[in-house]
């Protein structure tokens, strides 16, 4: 790959309509028996609201479980939603204005196994050429469509073409994945922790290419993540789901360079150092989340936050701006929440403080 | 490669860029080549196949004539390689003539059950939820009695002959295949790559057609063929009761039945009919096992 590896600078539309709208979007999945079930849910994703610019890309991170992957699947709409809207391009998904079939030509999904992801028993170009060819495109159009994307996503098609997954590495894999979602010259393009399973220097090729493709492509990226460093790396927007709820949303350089809530502080603290003078000694988040059937009553990361102070317990935080398109759900951000705020809370707690 | 900017590159000419890399089912070939069981097995399996197609040009003697004279003779009787049977009719022709009944009571049950079960098994698989449950509770009312049970009772309740006993196998074996065809469909289904067909807006059929069968019948299939072997065992225990084919047709079930009696007089010419189905469901299994793992490429 000899695409260049400059972080291209883009603005994301400001005062643009939003491409993507996520209201109040809920997904429970139901547990125990189906027959007699105690009407218990698995809460996976419990209202967030978010918003993707045209041209940007918005990355999601936060621990396994917190419902990233769900929150995926339900704007894809490969899963029902509990409750909620999504809007693309202003228009309601499902409605008569966009059906499901051109929606789903407009957004694409790139998933974590790439193995998984290619059928087995078709050819390289042909699993490339299935999604024009749902679209209407004729078997000759798409497979040279196909042929094409194989080189922009630097494949040969002479040599990768007629191959079967099997025959690939995983990074090849995984960019045969992403031209098989550019086929369908989708705006969004969801990449759900698309590069987690490669290893570090095929995970930056392959970074590269996507930054590379978004420009070409006119891209807009939805971009999945649990590995902070990605994610500061590719995204120009930061959401960090806790519980199924969004805990913060802002600017990448805001929420990862000087995160607000405390969650998001100890995400970022986790991130192991490169500096071995400066190893992490205690571990800035202990204990596993709470269990999405029954989650904490007031915030939901109240358990295990440092900073818990009684209203956390019983009142849950709105999500509130402190400005700067920065917007966190947390008292000890908001003044006047009842909680005696961040700086006095940092000097109880005498091992946080420097 | 500058990949920046939208210019589309140079065109490519598709006919002659197409790697040849060779296809699914060639690699399976050739992978079932280096397995010498399983292709001494299928050559068995050929042979035992050819002769009971060719059946009236190999076969020596006419394999109805009786000849009381001759009866229970040993093998290597002058006149008769292997024998002859209580009524004095030639062994070798009756085996090489049986062989058209018992594969085809064999096959036609599994074949049948294998469409009707296959294509349940995938829908049961595909759309899942209640129809799921619908189909494969019903299916596993049919495991509550043992196979060979449910085929004698079922070939009992209908009567004997050739198309009862076919139809009574046939019910005994939907319910395996379609558990079978329900659980890899199910299993295939969750994969990330019919996500990806569905998240496409392909129709269920072209997503059915296109990235699940392919993936499904393999496994259905080595299934099914395991399968044969049972049936003819099944087959030839409804006619050794009576309910299967009806003397004097050659049938190896019914001739084993019939040679009982003659188990202490000549006990070899007795056996043969028994391990000419040993021999035919052991090479149906053994090809089935090798085509199985000759089909896991991951391997």
């Amino acid at each position: 790959m000899t695409g260049s590896p400059v972080r291209q600078q883009c603005a994301p539309g400001v005062g643009a309509p939003p491409l993507l709208k996520v209201r109040g979007l809920v997904k429970h999945f139901p547990v125990g028996p189906a027959l007699f079930g105690k009407g218990l849910v698995v809460r996976a994703v419990d209202g967030i609201d978010f918003d993707v610019m045209p041209g940007e890309t918005l990355g999601i991170v936060g621990e396994s479980g917190c419902g990233k992957s769900t929150a995926a699947r339900l704007v894809m709409q490969l899963l029902g939603v509990t409750a909620g809207e999504i809007l693309f391009d202003g228009q309601r998904v499902g409605s008569s204005e966009l059906p499901l079939k051109e929606f789903r030509r407009q957004v694409q999904m790139v998933f974590q196994d790439s193995y998984a992801s290619l059928n087995p028993r078709l050819t390289v170009e042909g699993s490339i050429a299935f999604g024009p060819q749902v679209h209407g495109a004729s078997r000759k159009a798409a497979v040279a469509k196909a042929h094409d994307l194989l080189v922009r996503v630097g494949l040969e098609p002479s040599r990768f073409a007629g191959r079967y997954p099997h025959e690939l590495s995983g990074g090849q894999r995984q960019r045969i994945n992403i031209a098989r979602a550019l086929a369908f010259d989708p705006k969004l393009l969801i990449l759900d922790e698309a590069v987690s399973a490669l290893d570090k220097s095929v995970e930056a090729q392959v970074l590269n290419l996507l930054l590379d493709l978004k420009d070409a492509f006119k891209l807009t990226y939805l971009f999945i993540s649990h590995d902070l460093d990605v994610v500061r790396f590719i995204s120009d927007r930061v959401l960090v789901m806790y519980l199924g709820l969004v805990a913060e949303i802002g600017p990448s350089r805001t929420v990862l360079g000087n995160p607000t809530h405390p969650y998001t502080q100890a995400l970022v603290a986790s991130v192991p150092s490169m500096d071995p003078k400066r190893r992490t000694k205690v571990a800035p988040l202990t204990g596993d989340p709470p269990n999405p059937i029954n989650p904490p009553p007031g915030c939901r990361f109240h358990p295990r936050c440092k900073f818990a102070e009684p209203v956390c317990t019983q009142h849950e935080p709105e999500l509130d701006d402190i400005g700067a398109q920065h917007r966190v759900a947390c008292h000890a951000a908001k003044a006047g929440s009842g909680h005696s705020g961040m700086q006095a809370a940092r000097a109880a707690v005498p091992e946080l403080s420097p | 490669m500058d990949l920046t900017t939208p210019a589309a590159p140079a065109t490519i000419d598709v006919a002659q860029s197409i790697a040849h890399t060779p296809g699914y089912w060639v690699t399976v070939l050739s992978r079932l080549k280096r397995d010498k069981t399983t292709i001494f097995f299928g050559i068995v399996l050929l042979s035992i196949v050819l002769m009971a197609i060719f059946a009236p040009l190999i076969a020596p003697a006419d394999p109805y004539k009786a000849n009381i004279i001759r009866r229970l003779k040993e093998i290597g009787y002058p006149g008769h390689l292997l024998g002859t049977d209580q009524t004095g009719r030639d062994m070798l022709s009756r085996l090489i003539y049986g062989g058209r009944l018992s594969l085809f009571m064999g096959v036609t049950p599994v074949a049948i059950a294998l469409v009707i079960g296959g294509l349940s098994g995938v829908l049961a698989g595909y759309v899942g939820g209640k129809l799921n449950m619908a189909i494969m509770r019903t299916m596993d009312i049919f495991y509550a009695f043992p196979s060979v049970l449910l085929a004698i009772a079922i070939s009992g309740a209908l009567g004997g002959g050739i198309n009862n006993a076919i139809l009574s196998l046939t019910v005994v074996f939907i319910p395996p295949i379609a558990r079978v065809a329900e659980s890899v469909t199910t299993q295939v289904r969750s994969l990330d790559y019919v996500e990806a067909a569905r998240a496409s807006g392909a129709s269920s059929l072209r997503i059915v057609r296109v990235h699940v069968l392919a993936n499904v019948l393999g496994a259905i299939f080595v299934y099914a063929t395991s399968l044969i072997s049972v049936s003819i065992i099944l087959a030839s225990g409804l006619s050794f009761l009576g309910l299967g084919t009806k003397p004097p047709e050659p049938e190896w079930g019914l001739m084993l039945n019939e040679l009982r009696q003659a188990i202490y007089v000549n006990p070899y010419v007795a056996a043969l009919p028994g391990v000419m189905i040993f021999m035919t469901s052991l090479s149906f299994n053994l090809l089935s096992d090798g085509l199985r793992s000759a089909m896991d490429l991951k391997t």
